[in-house]
């Protein structure tokens, strides 16, 4: 090994650094090269952090995390394809290569077209490969339905990466998630195909082929099926909305398995539970954003249970909203995000109990946005810089007060 | 023509366009381009009002008195606005439907008042004419391109014609809404900033 480093050290480096060759595509030579190896840079100035994590390291233990997610919901796409479609002899293992055929060009068209902008962007503005694509190129499928048009899939990851990110200057400076703003521009542009109120559970073969070379409208045919929260918000007034959802064949139960229609990553609360563990143990995310998020849609749901409303839904208990939807998935992955959450420790807590307060806020007071995860994330994610000047300022000023007790003692 | 002359004609096209760097008149930009039928209309009525009240005010720019000069100048843009609104409801009624309040905006929109003050006061008529036909022209330009892909991204149709996308074609929603339109005119001035290297100081 040691001898293809040092190969590669002075044959093929010279050729993309700066008077080199190639020296306008430093940053796929850079990129390939920190990923399979440590690299001998060090850090130029202080401080030293003896650690030897990188941003590559981190980024790779956040799609660690990310895989429990992919693996259930590669079966379950399959298993609901299978049950929907009637077919009889479904097994585990045609359950896994049915959705595998759903999910993985999903996933390899996000990493491929995503990528292409990155590395343009990286050659053209000439920095560095952003590590953090790794994630938002796994997150972004996750949050679709695997029946979603690959080519809005393209279309969708590139606004993400473009709009979302790049115009801003790369990672590091982007106001909002970009994976989540890829979700939201796809919601508005073409909500027919992802919208929360149906979702597509399986279509019939030949449209799956159909959609997979980019022409949809034999979609129309797909089985569609309305989600755990469309239910919840379409319960008439004065019914019992668990009845609802029961009559539909949702329980507690399985929307904590997971094994119901809806986007690929989101729906089992067991498979995204392993990832927050994870999370939190290698200390990659922040377990105060997670933790004071369940703790605001907690409150928010116990605060609407409480209130005596002619309201199906607000009366549904404040656990369901805990398992339904994209909530728990978008806490866990999407506002832990270090660029776009807050930075300050307070503002975390802040940012978090609002981001849950407002999910529930936005799912049961607005009948027009069943799901209100994504929008409630992204609307912090602006609010985010502002919940940190108020932090520091107060900190600021408790620390002049305490100056001036000092000084006047 | 004149290099003076065509310098106050040509330049707010691109250099010292009214939308895209001086980011006037946003409001209605976004408002008015769902379709390129109302942003063409849209262009003619706000190039006629600007046009004529940079005419006007030019002529009368010695006998105004400072103090009030906004008053007057108010008093000269609304005139020509209700003219044109009259005329547009005379004459491309259903045009004036769709564009509703935004003709009658025109006399808050920024342009023409910005014109006025900036240029039409200190200037004879017939720069004044040119720069206000300039203007207008420039915002009309913008206007219309952003209609164009606001109306092709979602509609898949260019003037009210269809485009040869096939039946599978999809509409985009969100070019549709005003959000979209920012959008998009957000990239125009990526795109324009991006060729001409106009840095903003």
């Amino acid at each position: 090994m040691k001898f293809l480093f040092d190969f590669m050290e002075k044959n093929i480096a010279p050729l993309f650094e700066k008077g080199g060759k190639f020296e306008r595509l430093y940053p796929l030579y850079e990129a390939g090269d920190t990923f399979v190896r440590t690299p001998g840079d060090v850090t130029p100035s202080a401080p030293h952090v003896r650690d030897s994590i990188d941003q590559k390291r981190l980024m790779m233990f956040v799609i660690y995390a990310l895989l429990p997610c992919l693996f259930l919901g590669i079966w379950n796409a399959g298993n609901q394809f299978n049950i929907n479609n009637g077919v009889a002899d479904a097994t585990l293992m045609t359950d896994l290569l049915r959705g595998a055929a759903m999910v993985l060009p999903i996933v390899m068209v996000s990493y491929i077209v995503g990528g292409i902008w990155e590395v343009l962007f990286a050659v053209v503005r000439r920095h560095e490969i952003n590590e953090g694509f790794l994630v938002t190129g796994m997150l972004f499928p996750l949050v679709l339905p695997p029946t979603l048009p690959l080519w809005q899939v393209a279309v969708g990851i590139s606004f993400g990466v473009i709009i979302g990110k790049e115009i801003f200057g790369g990672v590091g400076y982007n106001i909002l998630n970009p994976a989540l703003t890829g979700r939201a521009f796809l919601f508005f542009a073409y909500p027919a195909q992802i919208s929360g109120d149906k979702v597509w559970v399986g279509t019939a073969q030949t449209a799956l082929d159909n959609s997979i070379l980019g022409t949809v409208a034999e979609n129309v045919d797909g089985v569609t099926m309305a989600t755990p929260l469309a239910i919840a918000a379409a319960a008439e007034k004065g019914t019992d909305a668990i009845q609802a959802l029961g009559d539909a064949g949702f329980s507690l139960w399985n929307m904590t398995v997971g094994n119901i229609p809806g986007c690929i990553g989101s729906t089992s609360v067991i498979a995204i539970v392993l990832g927050m563990v994870f999370l939190i143990i290698t200390g990659i995310a922040s377990w105060r954003v997670m933790a004071s998020g369940i703790i605001g849609c907690i409150a928010m749901g116990a605060l609407f249970n409480a209130l005596p409303l002619d309201n199906a839904f607000a009366s549904l208990p404040f656990v369901y909203h805990l398992v339904m939807g994209g909530f728990l998935f978008g806490i866990v992955f999407m506002a832990t995000d270090p660029v776009s959450c807050s930075a300050t420790n307070t503002g975390k807590w802040i940012y978090g109990f609002l981001i849950g307060a407002l999910t529930v806020l936005i799912r049961v007071a607005n009948p027009a946005y069943p799901e209100g995860a994504m929008l409630a994330i992204l609307f912090m994610n602006v609010m985010a810089p502002l919940i940190d000047h108020f932090v520091v300022q107060s900190h600021i000023k408790k620390r002049t007060a305490y100056a001036r007790a000092l000084n006047n003692a | 023509m004149a290099s003076a002359a065509k310098k106050l004609l040509m330049d707010p096209f691109s250099d010292n366009n009214p939308v895209t760097i001086q980011v006037l008149g946003i409001c209605s930009a976004l408002a008015v381009t769902v379709k390129v039928d109302t942003a063409i209309v849209m262009t003619l009525a706000l190039t006629a009002v600007v046009t004529l009240s940079n005419f006007v005010i030019s002529l009368l720019r010695n006998v105004i008195p400072s103090g009030i000069r906004m008053i007057v100048e108010m008093a000269v843009i609304a005139t020509l606005v209700i003219i044109a609104d009259q005329l547009l409801q005379a004459f491309l009624f259903d045009i004036s439907k769709q564009l509703s309040v935004f003709v009658g905006l025109i006399i808050t929109n920024c342009i023409v008042m910005g014109r006025a003050e900036a240029f039409a006061l200190q200037n004879p008529p017939k720069e004044s004419l040119l720069d206000g036909l300039g203007n207008g022209l420039g915002y009309g330009i913008v206007l219309i391109a952003v209609a164009s892909i606001r109306e092709i991204l979602g509609f898949g149709k260019w003037f009210g014609m269809s485009l040869p996308f096939g039946e599978n074609f999809m509409g985009n929603g969100l070019a549709l809404l005003a959000p979209g339109a920012f959008i998009i005119l957000g990239l125009l001035i990526w795109a324009q900033r991006t060729i001409t290297k106009h840095v903003e100081e």
